[in-house]
């Protein structure tokens, strides 16, 4: 019992630790692709704790809910990332929410950017917040079919379950599980508003869909909006390591040995898969906003296909 | 007391037309405002106690039967599980209308257009859900639609709500029509009318199949499933707002109820395929309620579509129960009847919160219309924190309630690959890809509600100074607030209240969820799938003043004012900030060019002039114009053919009184 909360208290604190790097790793990988030196690997930590001590510049009409909203979003989306497992499955808490709800509590933190982008009322806000959502509305149905072709699979929306089941190996082969980790990143890559869906590197371009949203803010508001979007990042990094590259997580009631083992698997994979973003994002361009619905209905199109052959395949 | 609960439900039904009496006198003066308005309240909220008095006591069925009516029928009233869940509905619902009308009807101008009627709609409500035979349930069926119709004109000045009058009355007798000649099946020859008489009766399949059909022909035209829906987004915004929050929040799901009490407890087991056309019907009235309600720039019509697009999750429920049942799997049937139910609850709350909101709006601005609001987050804090807890419920995001329900359906829709029935393996998958679409689309429809009404920058001259709404409405607004949150935290309490009903209809319930440990729910037994809003809720309340407390306590809580940075080009004017229509643009591009016919079309100005450039978006209602504009110009011209008729002389008359008997004594030689 306190070996588990411990293991949940230490997966919490891991992730809001390992965030800032992630991003830093995958700046770095960016920057030595295209032979420059980069930024140093800390510099995400450096730029928090600079936004952290700074004054607050809010815009003359900002209202409550502006300066309500930084904190609700990290909030929901640090609940999110707690509870998909990292380098153990058996999370006290992970009975708490399935697959679906943190699917949904992303949904909430990004309601709630959405609304953050209104607020001010200036053109660049609305544009970054009705982008969003519109790319909002074909990435969630795609997310919830890969839940739902996981789940067919599995037998379960339970996250901690499902990484068991197919860390175990009795799923196999399945081209429904082809499709959706395919799926699965197309999602990741525009959830997170990477290139080719949105560039983070951008600040004065009519294509900007996330930073458009949070230009108004400032400061420790935007402190820790920028740590909400590196928590997302780490979130789907972790959901596909846990799904599709299962090993090395150590399972409920294990020995601090094996703990430390899936610490170590769990950095390795992190810092394999930044590679490979950090990789695709250099070699590929940012496409037009009105492409983006076409690139997601391919993933949506996917997860529905996947689903389908589970129901179909399933019969009695 | 239990045993007084059906006469205490009868009696306020009874009172409530005494009130409309009064009210009918009173109507012009301020006492009779406060007196209606009150008395509703009283009776509603003791109508409500009974009903959920009713519902927590295991068996509360009761069976009363009064000499009135039809003279070889009586009037049969009955109280059972599913009655009482929807007189909970009901009765919440009217209680806190009847709380906020209680400072909202101030400011009414034709208030003897609306205090006669607004009690005798509630009282048709109630009795529509404790009918025991048809007759008595289509007197009150048709009580309700006229009540409501009378409503619905209230304001009869404006053109546009006698049009919403009329379309509404029209559909509304053709779905009464249409329950009526349902009733005749059910009944048979005999006429066995009386509800005992038809659950007990044989129904063939063949029969049941049709029964089902005019069934949703029925009921779906009062509950405003796609395509039946037409007359609704006309008619609920018409109504004064307290009203509008009735119409959509609780005469829906009056609707809803007669759609179970027919087809789940009259008929009982219907053929296996009418669930495909429930499902069918319901996934297609999710996104298309939705993505009407995202092209819409008037607030109220917007709730009103958004309705349509709830109305769509509860059947998707209903359908998955119908198809679960057919083949047996009680369980699974168990769960998406209470996923159904639960909706039917969580909706009411945060569809009468948000239409209360939007009067709110109406009496602080005088406006409807998106396009001329903004910034009221700041003149009315209050009210804009109660209308954010709805839009965030309604968008089923957690750890609100609209969540719950949703996921219970979700969680029902991932045990069907068990069906055996190939058809409906293939189309419930496509139903779930349409519920989390139209889950998507909420949420942006409900980003442009909120965001384009109560944030940025006013964009007229009467949403620029709102003053707070008075003490009734936002009393009854924070309560409705606050069970959408406990419904949300506590989903177990709402779940377990609803075993009985479930039990009664479909054979089982839920897993009780009153014995799992922390206040999770799981909706079936022994799958390790479990869902805690409370933790949840908790999580984040701890994260957020955790956050707070760190970052205030050590680093800085130094604020400055300043202008908009915007990139460095803020411009003052508010006509530079995103519309409602052109925040809902890039969704329109993506679905509405399919599902509209959207055409965007730029006119710039030649160059050198300095006129303004402008951008025409046209819209088709393809539904309209394919299926009722037909309909319309076709009963015209009929009419029109027929109409000399009216004008002939009195011999002409007599012949064909003449040639009709003698026709009819004709058919009966021949009848075999």
């Amino acid at each position: 019992m306190i070996l588990n909360l411990a293991v949940q208290a230490a997966q919490m604190l891991l992730v809001l630790a390992l965030a800032p790097l992630l991003i830093g790793f995958v700046r770095k990988v960016k920057a030595r692709l295209l032979l420059r030196q980069g930024p140093p690997l800390l510099q995400p930590y450096r730029d928090f704790v600079r936004l952290l001590r700074k004054e607050v510049v809010l815009a003359n009409n900002a209202s409550w809910l502006f300066r309500a909203i930084p904190y609700l979003i990290f909030a929901a989306t640090w609940v999110a990332a707690a509870l998909v497992p990292t380098f153990a499955s058996g999370l006290i808490f992970s009975w708490s929410a399935d697959l679906i709800a943190i699917v949904a509590l992303l949904g909430t933190a990004r309601f709630l950017l959405a609304l953050a982008g209104l607020d001010i009322g200036t053109s660049f806000g609305g544009i970054g917040s009705s982008r969003e959502v519109m790319i909002a509305t074909i990435a969630e149905p795609a997310m919830l079919m890969i839940v739902f072709t996981l789940a067919l699979v599995a037998g379960t929306t339970q996250l901690s379950a499902m990484a068991e089941f197919l860390s175990s190996g009795e799923s196999g082969l399945r081209v429904s599980l082809g499709m959706a980790l395919i799926a699965l990143i197309m999602v990741a890559i525009a959830e997170n508003a990477r290139i080719p869906v949105d560039n983070p590197a951008t600040h004065l371009e009519l294509t900007m869909v996330h930073e458009a949203m949070v230009l108004e803010y400032s400061g420790r508001h935007l402190a820790l909006i920028d740590l909400a979007a590196e928590l997302k990042l780490l979130l789907y990094l972790s959901l596909i390591a846990c799904l599709f590259l299962p090993w090395g997580i150590a399972p409920p009631g294990a020995p601090l040995a094996a703990l430390a083992l899936g610490i170590a698997a769990y950095i390795a994979k992190l810092a394999a898969l930044g590679f490979l973003l950090g990789l695709f994002e250099t070699s590929i361009a940012k496409m037009r906003v009105f492409r983006v619905p076409d690139f997601l209905g391919v993933a949506l199109m996917l997860g529905l296909l996947a689903t389908l052959l589970m129901f179909v395949s399933r019969s009695h | 007391m239990n045993a007084m609960a059906l006469p205490v439900i009868l009696a306020s039904a009874a009172a409530l037309i005494f009130i409309s009496a009064v009210g009918l006198v009173l109507s012009r003066a301020a006492a009779g405002r406060i007196f209606v308005y009150g008395a509703s309240l009283a009776v509603s909220v003791a109508a409500l106690v009974v009903a959920v008095a009713a519902l927590l006591s295991q068996d509360p069925e009761q069976v009363l039967t009064y000499p009135f009516g039809l003279p070889w029928l009586g009037a049969h009233f009955r109280l059972d599980a599913l009655s009482a869940f929807f007189l909970a509905v009901v009765n919440l619902g009217g209680a806190t209308a009847s709380l906020y009308a209680l400072g909202y009807g101030r400011h009414e101008h034709a208030p003897q257009r609306v205090l006669p009627f607004y009690p005798l709609f509630l009282a048709a409500m109630n009795l529509v859900v404790v009918a025991d035979d048809a007759f008595t349930f289509l007197f009150a069926w048709e009580f309700m639609s006229l009540s409501s119709w009378a409503l619905v004109v209230a304001h009869d000045r404006e053109r546009e709500n006698l049009h919403a009058g009329y379309v509404y009355i029209v559909m509304a007798s053709f779905g009464t029509l249409a329950l009526l000649l349902a009733f005749g099946l059910l009944a048979g020859a005999d006429g066995a009318f009386s509800f005992a008489a038809i659950r007990d009766g044989d129904h063939a399949s063949a029969l049941t199949s049709l029964v089902v059909i005019l069934v949703l022909i029925g009921t779906g035209s009062k509950a405003g499933l796609v395509p039946l829906h037409a007359w609704l987004p006309l008619a609920h915004p018409a109504a004064p707002s307290h009203v509008s929050a009735l119409l959509s929040g609780v005469m829906t799901k009056v609707a809803v109820y007669a759609f179970v009490r027919i087809v789940f407890d009259l008929i009982g087991a219907p053929p296996w395929w009418t669930s495909l056309l429930v499902l069918a019907l319901a996934g297609i009235t999710c996104v298309m309620g939705v993505l009407y309600a995202l092209m819409q720039h008037d607030l109220k019509r917007l709730l009103a579509y958004h309705t349509v697009e709830n109305i769509g999750i509860i059947f998707i429920g209903l359908g998955l129960a119908l198809a679960f049942q057919s083949y047996g799997f009680r369980a699974a049937a168990a769960l998406a009847f209470t996923a159904a139910l639960l909706h039917v609850l969580n909706h009411s709350l945060f569809k009468n919160l948000l239409f209360l909101g939007s009067g709110a709006v109406l009496t602080a601005t005088g406006e409807r219309d998106m396009e001329k609001l903004g910034g009221l987050i700041h003149g009315m804090p209050l009210t804009a924190f109660t209308f954010l807890v709805g839009c965030v419920a309604i968008s089923a995001l957690p750890p609100l309630n609209g969540f719950v329900s949703e996921w219970l359906t979700f969680q029902a829709i991932l045990l069907s690959p068990e069906l055996p029935s190939w058809s409906l393996k293939f189309l419930v998958p496509a139903v779930g890809a349409l519920l989390a679409l139209s889950a998507a689309l909420a949420a942006a429809c409900f980003v442009k509600a909120f965001g384009v009404t109560f944030l940025g920058r006013p964009r007229s001259k009467e949403a620029a100074n709102p003053r707070e709404t008075d003490p009734f409405s936002l009393t009854s607004m924070f309560a409705l607030a606050g069970l959408c949150l406990l419904a949300g935290i506590l989903p177990g309490l709402f779940i377990d209240a609803l075993a009985p009903t479930a039990t009664a209809m479909v054979g089982e319930s839920m897993p009780l969820q009153r014995d799992l440990p922390y206040l999770s729910i799981v909706p079936i037994a022994a799958r390790g799938i479990s869902y805690n809003g409370l933790l949840v809720f908790g999580f984040m309340v701890l994260a957020a003043t955790a956050a707070v407390a760190l970052i205030h306590g050590l680093a800085t809580r130094s604020v400055r004012r300043g202008p908009a940075w915007d990139c460095g080009y803020p411009d003052p004017r508010p006509e530079t900030q995103y519309t409602a229509s052109s925040f809902a643009q890039p969704i329109r591009r993506v679905f509405g060019t399919l599902v509209f016919r959207a055409r965007e079309e730029v006119t710039m100005p030649p160059p050198g002039a300095t006129s303004a450039a402008r951008l025409t978006v046209r819209l088709t209602d393809v539904l309209w114009d394919t299926l009722y504009a037909p309909i319309g110009v076709f009963v015209e011209r009929i009419a029109s053919w027929v109409n000399p008729l009216q004008f002939l002389s009195i011999r002409h008359y007599l012949s064909f009184v003449f040639a009709a008997l003698v026709g009819l004594l004709f058919v009966l030689a021949l009848w075999p």
